[in-house]
């Protein structure tokens, strides 16, 4: 796999879920739904750095998240759920009724 | 008018404190809080987790507005064009349904049947791969009671309890003490199964890292080895056999096993097979000790849903009504494949964010058709509704029945008032008024279906 693709797991959080409560227009739920878990190799084998933005593309679609280093293993990239994340999610669910939400491969690159 | 009843002051002023409060937030339904209401508002929740307080104590906190085409209109105004919409729909979908109480799950059902409407829920989204094995090859289960009492071995595989249910390890899994486990987490071992280490392999006594999309082949492999095969591999899925043979030997002399799933195995590739393998798992270990499993469900009454579907229609979900009887199919009726084909031609979404947790592309078909959002809160859903309809926010302004993850129903507690209607409201109002359109006025029975 190229050194840019990751695979990318969806999934909660427990800010997520405490923010949600604020409503999904408040800041705290918007800045957690927009976070990019990586590993802090990973960032820096990209030439970037903790903290700043990166675009996530996939097949489906592309959106500009925040990175945070976390000890998530390296070539595994992780986003809390919500509309941003489901820009990636394609609506194939191979007649299961089931779309790949968690275990895609995805682009990181530097934004802007 | 509801509207009026909006600005009226709260009936009761003293301040009250509510004792067995059921919480709607999570699987684990937790039936233990104790909240206090002053002035009509929620002050302070106890015995709640950080996310069932927040559901509580925010329940004023970014609340929907009755809209008609983007203005401000009545509840009577919403409902009268929701019905007219419906009761022309050709084709029309009605989805969400699992953050209420069971009456209105039946409501919603009644509808279907009457309009001939496809209804799916959000189950559809998360744990149908879970009921798809399940109808397959059964499950090995047991209460969450059970876990409590007996389990000696527990294991998590591909679920986070300690950020999605805060509350099972204490309550249930880990730390709590039972009939025959009176040590608590001493008499316990917790083994957590994932691509990656979350806040749950701290509360676990082994981590065991996979490679993505590899459960299958793991749960295959652990099969092999239950039955006494040698593998010729040296790892399968990125985990040394020598790893897998150890966890074998662990479930196999347990007392009581339970292995709890979540979205890491519903989601990822494999999808409902990835459950077949790990419920025959269960199976098969049940050759040796005893051995349950169960799904880590997300919402209060998401079971529910499922409960009453599968009682009146013989399915849990993606079921369609359009010939005046159920049928059911994975693919064919499920919520994300009928929007990605742009089949259906109106929608109903009630307690469930459809455009927040769909892949995007289906936001655009939904935007583009007669959309009716029915939810206490704005959503992404209600941002983009053609028609939003505000009601009482189940188990908190809105009693009723509810199923906890293992299939107990529980009584949600109404623990304020709202000046809306409650969800089971709304609709026997949408159903009286659209048996009134189907029937011309002239008092004659509404067709069956589509008529």
């Amino acid at each position: 796999m190229p050194d840019t693709q990751f695979i990318l797991i969806t999934g909660r959080s427990t800010k997520q879920g405490k923010s949600v409560h604020l409503g999904k227009e408040a800041q705290e739920y918007r800045d957690e739904v927009s976070t990019l878990q990586m590993n802090l190799k990973d960032i820096e084998a990209l030439g970037l750095q903790d903290g700043v933005q990166a675009r996530v593309k996939s097949n489906y679609g592309s959106i500009v998240v925040t990175l945070k280093k976390t000890d998530i293993p390296q070539g595994i990239v992780f986003i809390p759920y919500g509309e941003l994340s489901n820009a990636l999610i394609g609506p194939d669910t191979q007649a299961t009724g089931m779309p790949d939400s968690k275990g895609i491969t995805v682009e990181v690159e530097r934004h802007g | 008018m509801a509207e009026n009843v909006a600005v009226k002051e709260p009936a009761v002023k003293e301040p009250y404190v509510m004792t067995g409060v059921v919480c709607p937030y999570c699987g684990v339904t937790c039936d233990d809080l104790e909240v206090r209401v002053e002035n009509g508002k929620i002050t302070e929740v106890k015995n709640a987790c950080v996310l069932g307080k927040d559901t509580f104590l925010h329940h004023l906190e970014g609340l929907s507005t009755p809209r008609l085409y983007g203005k401000p209109a009545t509840v009577d105004e919403c409902i009268d064009a929701a019905s007219e919409i419906l009761a022309k729909a050709k084709y029309p979908l009605i989805y969400g349904l699992d953050s209420t109480e069971l009456g209105a799950q039946r409501k919603s059902i009644e509808l279907a049947e009457l309009i001939g409407a496809n209804i799916d829920h959000t189950s559809s989204v998360c744990h149908a791969p879970s009921y798809q094995a399940v109808m397959t090859v059964g499950i090995p289960t047991c209460t969450s009671g059970e876990t409590k009492n007996r389990a000696d071995l527990v294991i998590f595989w591909g679920c986070n309890p300690a950020e999605a249910h805060p509350r099972h390890a204490t309550r249930y899994s880990v730390t709590v003490k039972g009939m025959f486990t009176p040590k608590g987490k001493k008499d316990r071992m917790v083994i957590q199964v994932d691509v990656r280490p979350t806040p749950t392999t701290r509360i676990a006594d082994a981590f065991i890292q996979m490679k993505p999309n590899s459960d299958y082949e793991v749960i295959s492999a652990l099969r092999a080895l239950v039955k006494g095969h040698e593998l010729q591999q040296a790892e399968v899925g990125g985990i040394p056999v020598d790893e897998l043979k150890a966890l074998v030997e662990k479930m196999k002399s347990a007392k009581f096993g339970i292995v709890y799933w979540g979205m890491g195995l519903t989601q990822t590739r494999g999808k409902y097979m990835n459950l077949v393998a790990l419920l025959k798992l269960a199976q098969d270990l049940n050759q040796f000790t005893k051995f349950s499993c169960a799904a880590m469900r997300g919402h209060g009454n998401v079971v529910g849903m499922a409960q009453v579907l599968t009682w009146q229609t013989g399915f849990p979900f993606h079921v369609n009504m359009s010939r005046g009887y159920p049928r059911f199919n994975p693919g064919e009726f499920s919520v994300v494949d009928m929007l990605a084909r742009k089949e259906v031609d109106a929608a109903l979404v009630i307690a469930g964010d459809a455009i927040g947790n769909f892949p995007g592309s289906l936001a655009e078909h939904l935007k583009s058709i007669p959309l009716i959002a029915i939810d206490p809160k704005e959503s992404d859903t209600t941002r983009v509704a053609d028609i939003v309809i505000p009601s009482a926010q189940g188990a908190i302004a809105a009693g009723g029945m509810a199923y906890r993850m293992d299939h107990i129903p529980l009584m949600f507690k109404k623990v304020v008032d709202s000046p809306y209607p409650s969800d089971r409201e709304i609709l026997e109002r949408i159903i009286a008024k659209i048996k009134a359109i189907k029937s011309r006025g002239n008092g004659a029975p509404a067709p069956v279906g589509k008529g």
